[in-house]
């Protein structure tokens, strides 16, 4: 048996991690993460409160553990708006050329000039600021990226001579689509998702920050973030553990996207930019 | 090489004028329009119709976007609704923070990002080299404005350093302004710092299995004379084009830092129109950035053909 890349492995753990939080905290966590108790305000680690309490006095523990939940469905959503747009359009400008993918990629090179939170601060505009304007934004963003990758790896599909064999059989394009070329680009496709979700979460977590994203009073990082900064003062420690379940969870999706590349090694992945 | 750029041109106008249909038609084709968005839920049917005049809402479609683009080109970006400024000086005024923020932010992410990089691709073997790509990888998946609050509460609340902070004018006390952009430009920079790090550091590795470098090892030049005569411009192809990526995301991050030291810069405008639904601003604001994406796109791709000769020959 091969051995599993480090990466891979430290990777799967981190993100096992983050996963088995959000659901543990379906059932259960230390305390309710949305129970106020003003006498309890600021107070800094005890046995009681592991990791304190913030200026509503509620559970910090609890909040993260609530706020694992926000990240992953975040994250969940615009992975699939990606690649439930982008895939179609890089899997039909692979299969037929011609004006269509010069008219799906034109199309794609002008959203790619546009960064997941400039969207964003866009529909927040227009459509007033929610978590549905933040995932639509991040995942719009996403789009082009997966389009590309898929028309990339597609092209090369298309040139092998089991798909020139299916052609002179007289194989119709949906069914090449389906047997030959979307198995093939699932490798590249798992590892972009992969990547494509640890800039997912810094995006959300920035725009929670900017309080155009998730919505108070649901637990999000971001959001404990940019509440944090106005005590520095009396709780710096408010600023910390939001932060490092934030920069724990992209490091998990990086190193397992690393992972799964060394492991399927495909050749095709787009780095995305930082969104954060 | 000439019909090369006319091309590439041409590519970035066509991106320009789709980016800005894209920009007005978002902003325009709203449930409602613009005057009743801006006008909230009280607004009475009076109102909204003046402002709409006002606005030249009433005007067809067509005619809105062809003047908006005019105005744009002869760098008449309207005015606010809401502080009745010009949008245009407006910006050049907000450039004058937000532009000395990025810039300060990619000079401390080269300077600290090419060094490290690179002995971490000749060391990639030793641990020294294992230390600089772990670190490397943890600092990518800061976010930099959290790295702007652990700063500030480091430098400004604890040791009372540096501003928490706030922007004093150029104008007023310049050295104090230049002090009030060091946390954020910190912050940002070394964020970007570890992502370049990254792709220098593999570049290098790369670069050093190349035949070229064998063979000019092979005729008796040590390591890094190798890498300087012939490695180092090979390394930077890649490199250049995650440094045009990473232009991009230095905008977003001084959009998102400018708000955690409340610095009075572009992102710090774009944001708060945002919350008063500014949408002349919104609107002007967006196209701009992007198009400042969109240039340096094109400023890379220009590059890579004057780094290699390969590419330019080509077409």
């Amino acid at each position: 048996m091969r051995r599993l890349p480090l990466p891979l492995i430290a990777g799967a753990a981190v993100v096992g991690l983050v996963v088995l939080v959000a659901l543990l905290s379906l059932v259960w966590t230390p305390h309710d993460p949305d129970h106020v108790v003003i006498p309890d305000r600021f107070q800094g680690p005890s046995s009681a409160y592991l990791l304190g309490t913030d200026q509503f006095g509620r559970d910090e523990l609890s909040r993260i553990m609530a706020g694992a939940r926000n990240t992953l469905l975040v994250g969940i959503v615009t992975i699939v708006i990606a690649i439930a747009v982008g895939v179609p359009v890089g899997a039909l400008s692979a299969l037929y050329r011609g004006p269509l993918e010069e008219v799906f990629m034109r199309a794609s090179d002008v959203l790619l000039a546009f960064p997941a939170i400039l969207l964003a601060l866009l529909f927040a505009a227009v459509f007033r600021p929610s978590t549905v304007t933040a995932m639509a934004a991040i995942g719009i963003a996403f789009v082009p990226v997966f389009a590309r990758v898929v028309r990339g790896a597609g092209l090369q599909v298309m040139e092998m001579d089991y798909v020139t064999a299916a052609r002179t059989f007289g194989s119709r394009g949906w069914w090449i689509l389906l047997q030959h070329l979307l198995p093939n680009v699932a490798n590249v496709l798992i590892v972009q998702a992969t990547i494509a979700f640890a800039v997912a979460i810094l995006a959300e977590a920035a725009l929670s920050y900017l309080g155009i994203g998730t919505p108070p009073p649901t637990a999000s990082w971001g959001r404990m973030l940019s509440d944090s900064q106005d005590y520095l003062y009396q709780a710096p420690l408010l600023a910390l553990w939001p932060g490092l379940a934030i920069a724990l969870s992209v490091l998990g999706f990086n190193l397992l996207g690393d992972g799964l590349r060394d492991l399927l090694d495909p050749k095709l992945v787009v780095r995305l930019p930082a969104q954060a | 090489m000439t019909v090369a750029i006319t091309t590439r041109l041409a590519a970035l106008v066509a991106s320009l004028v789709a980016a800005s249909v894209l920009v007005f038609v978002i902003v325009n084709l709203l449930p409602g329009d613009v005057a009743t968005v801006m006008l909230g839920t009280n607004a009475t049917p009076e109102n909204v119709a003046i402002l709409r005049h006002q606005l030249g809402l009433d005007q067809p479609l067509w005619l809105r976007y062809v003047q908006w683009l005019w105005g744009m080109l002869r760098g008449d970006l309207g005015v606010s609704v809401l502080s009745h400024t010009e949008i245009g000086p407006l910006l050049v005024q907000k450039l004058l923070v937000s532009g000395p923020l990025a810039l300060l932010a990619a000079v401390i992410a080269l300077v600290v990002s090419v060094p490290v990089g690179v002995v971490a691709g000749v060391r990639y073997r030793r641990l020294s080299g294992a230390i600089i790509s772990a670190l490397s990888l943890g600092g990518i998946a800061i976010p930099a404005f959290w790295a702007g609050l652990l700063l500030a509460t480091i430098f400004a609340v604890k040791l009372r350093l540096f501003p928490a902070g706030g922007f004093i004018d150029w104008s007023e006390d310049p050295v104090a302004a230049a002090r009030s952009l060091v946390l954020p430009a910190v912050a940002l920079g070394l964020v970007q710092a570890a992502v370049l790090t990254r792709f220098i550091r593999s570049a290098i590795i790369e670069v050093q299995h190349e035949d070229f470098i064998r063979t000019a090892r092979a005729k008796g030049l040590t390591r890094w004379q190798a890498l300087r005569r012939h490695g180092f411009r090979n390394a930077a192809i890649p490199v250049v084009t995650v440094l045009g990526i990473q232009i991009t995301s230095l905008l977003v991050g001084a959009i998102v830092i400018e708000n955690v030291f409340v610095l009075p810069g572009l992102g710090r405008l774009l944001f708060q129109s945002v919350g008063n639904r500014d949408l002349i601003v919104v609107e002007d604001l967006v196209m701009v950035l992007t198009t400042v994406v969109l240039v340096v796109n094109f400023l890379v791709d220009l590059s890579y053909r004057l780094l290699d000769p390969r590419i330019r020959s080509r077409r």
